[in-house]
């Protein structure tokens, strides 16, 4: 089985994010990068595939920056078999992103593509469905369980969803986009690292893929949010249920 | 013709508040752009959800009934909303940010060769798109450059589109030959519950990591809820935890809430789970830590133990409900 994972290069969750003067971008001087973590749920998922079924290759890709060898790495280490990166300087929209991906699908035929729900930059929450509606195939989106048929030709999925978990199925090739519920991430170990050095990144420029002004969403301003202050601090819970009653008149 | 494509979706037989969200945001791209609407519903036996979804100001309303959609199955959905979006020669398409909407959405946007934005909070006149990123710490101001526009909407964005004066016509479609799928619906565990949904209720309690345990939820927390006849919900580590079912989960990546009132009940207040609630009218934040960041956000906040407080709490409610 071969498994391919998209993985994004985004700002730590942890770190507080500003938004640039003039509105043309978020401040990342001195904000560290890490793998999406919903991509890094993904790869987790498919090192255990790996692990349980023996022979299945996981593939990397992604597509950003230069740096994004760093995030790149780290997949490789944590027991990813190989990467790619396809250098994009720019920031692409989530349409042209996803041609990207099919078209390394139609080059790689994986039997199933393993990503995130939502990248948490962009929060877009569309690249896994739009790549799977391109190629026609079935998808299971806000995976939280992820198992396969004894053949291993079928795959049924418990997702996250309003009012409870939802079960499908469907025939390989697909696709599965993970929610937060379906593992957790090892951290890559120090043989791990070291054997990461040796393994293939090979970078492709964004121009082999024909995508320039491609763009079906385009970002004009960005700002921060209206602020909301701090209000005040009450003693006791009859102060609070009080002043719900006769301030806020809430209750 | 219709311009604009209101996707209705349905539970139970009724159209929740998201559902009306979205019509509501239609009907002002509609206004704002001079054009008509209209809204389709998809489902096995959905006369009764056509005929409500007629009544909240939309032009006419397309239901097609089909056992096969009787589920919301990703593949089928997307053909069958594309086809109507094709049909009716829709410029755009509008869908709520539920899962549903999330999850299917995409692939309408891909089917219509459109581009889409996800989650939209805001229309402004020009045709831009404003929608929040990063966990909401940015405001980002968009536009989709396609011919045909796909969004999906915030449920806490817009108010709920009123009944209007008369009701639409409801025209019965088939589901396009061409639309087949290849997903199979294997089962739905739905999470039985008395209580309002966590995005239609009007006062909404929380719980964090605070609560330690599954059993402190039912019997410290839910005393409270049940008392200001809230919603019940929860922050990711109280879910991660096993505490309280995946779907009460509040924040960037679980249900954004904004009722008139949110009690955080042993909630640090992360970024990710401000995303999700700090647009609720008040906030009463109870948390043994007076440095909690959730104290920066709310307008009333109580340094206390929350096993001693929300009982207390509870009583002090019933005594001002009884007079
Ligand atoms: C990719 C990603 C997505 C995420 N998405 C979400 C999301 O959608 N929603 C979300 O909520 N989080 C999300 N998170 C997690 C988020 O970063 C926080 O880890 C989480 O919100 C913390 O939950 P908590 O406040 O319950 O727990 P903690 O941060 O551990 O806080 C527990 C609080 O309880 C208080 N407390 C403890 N005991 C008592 C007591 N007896 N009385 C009163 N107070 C007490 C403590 O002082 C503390 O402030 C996400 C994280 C990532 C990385
Ligand atoms: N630039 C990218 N490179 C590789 N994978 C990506 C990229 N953007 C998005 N993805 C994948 O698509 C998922 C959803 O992203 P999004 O639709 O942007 O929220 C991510 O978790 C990744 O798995």
């Amino acid at each position: 089985m071969k498994i391919l994972v998209p993985i994004k290069r985004v700002p730590d969750p942890q770190t507080n994010i500003a938004v640039k003067p003039d509105g043309s971008g978020i401040v990342t001087d001195n904000v560290k990068f890490v793998i999406n973590p919903f991509c890094e749920i993904a790869l987790e998922e498919a090192l255990r595939v790996k692990e349980q079924q023996g022979g299945a290759e996981v593939v990397l890709v992604s597509i950003g920056p230069k740096v994004t060898q760093e995030q790149l790495r780290t997949g490789l280490a944590m027991g990813a078999d190989r990467a790619m990166l396809v250098v994009a300087e720019e920031e692409l929209d989530p349409a042209t992103a996803a041609t990207v991906l099919k078209k390394i699908v139609e080059a790689e035929s994986p039997d199933l593509v393993l990503a995130g729900k939502q990248s948490i930059d962009d929060d877009a929450n569309q690249v896994g469905q739009i790549l799977a509606s391109s190629l026609d195939w079935p998808q299971a989106t806000f995976a939280s369980k992820v198992e396969f048929s004894a053949d291993k030709k079928e795959v049924t999925v418990t997702r996250e969803v309003d009012g409870g978990l939802e079960q499908v199925a469907f025939a390989l090739p697909g696709i599965v986009t993970t929610d937060l519920r379906l593992n957790e991430p090892r951290y890559a170990s120090l043989p791990g690292i070291m054997k990461a050095r040796k393994k293939e990144l090979k970078e492709v420029p964004l121009a082999d893929y024909g995508v320039a002004g491609a763009a079906k969403v385009k970002t004009h301003k960005m700002a921060p949010p209206p602020k909301r202050s701090a209000g005040r601090k009450v003693e006791t819970v009859q102060e609070l249920v009080g002043l719900l009653h006769t301030e806020a008149k809430l209750i | 013709m219709a311009k604009v494509l209101i996707f209705i979706e349905h539970a139970h037989g009724k159209l929740p508040k998201t559902s009306l969200v979205a019509i509501a945001a239609g009907l002002e791209i509609a206004k704002k752009q001079g054009l008509d609407t209209a809204a389709v519903v998809l489902g096995k036996g959905v006369d009764a959800v056509a005929a409500e979804a007629a009544a909240h100001g939309v032009g006419k309303v397309i239901a097609i009934d089909d056992a096969k959609l009787e589920h919301c199955v990703a593949d089928l959905y997307a053909k069958a909303v594309a086809g109507c979006a094709k049909q009716l020669g829709s410029t755009w398409v509008v869908g709520a940010a539920t899962a549903a909407g999330k999850d299917f959405f995409p692939r309408v946007a891909q089917l219509l060769d459109a581009g889409m934005a996800s989650d939209i909070t805001g229309l402004n006149d020009d045709g831009s798109i404003v929608r929040p990123t990063y966990a909401g710490n940015v405001m980002s101001t968009v536009s989709i450059e396609t011919p045909v526009k796909v969004v999906t909407v915030r449920g806490t964005a817009f108010d709920p589109a009123p009944k209007a004066a008369s009701a639409a016509a409801v025209e019965k479609a088939a589901l396009p030959a061409d639309a087949t799928g290849r997903m199979r619906f294997v089962s739905f565990n739905e999470t039985k519950s008395d209580r309002p949904a966590l995005t239609d209720a009007a006062i909404v309690v929380s719980g964090g990591r605070g609560l330690k345990s599954g059993e402190n939820f039912t019997t410290v927390l839910e005393p409270l809820v049940d008392v200001l006849g809230a919603a019940m919900g929860a922050s990711r580590a109280a879910v991660d935890a096993g505490f309280v079912p995946n779907d009460l989960q509040v924040g960037q990546t679980g249900k954004v809430v904004a009722p008139q009132l949110y009690v955080a009940v042993g909630i640090s207040g992360a970024i990710q789970h401000l995303a999700g609630m700090k647009d609720s009218k008040v906030i009463v934040a109870i948390n043994k830590d007076g440095d909690a960041p959730i104290f920066n956000v709310s307008d009333y906040g109580l340094v206390a133990d929350l096993f001693k407080a929300v009982p207390e709490m509870a009583d002090e409610v019933k005594k001002i409900k009884a007079h």
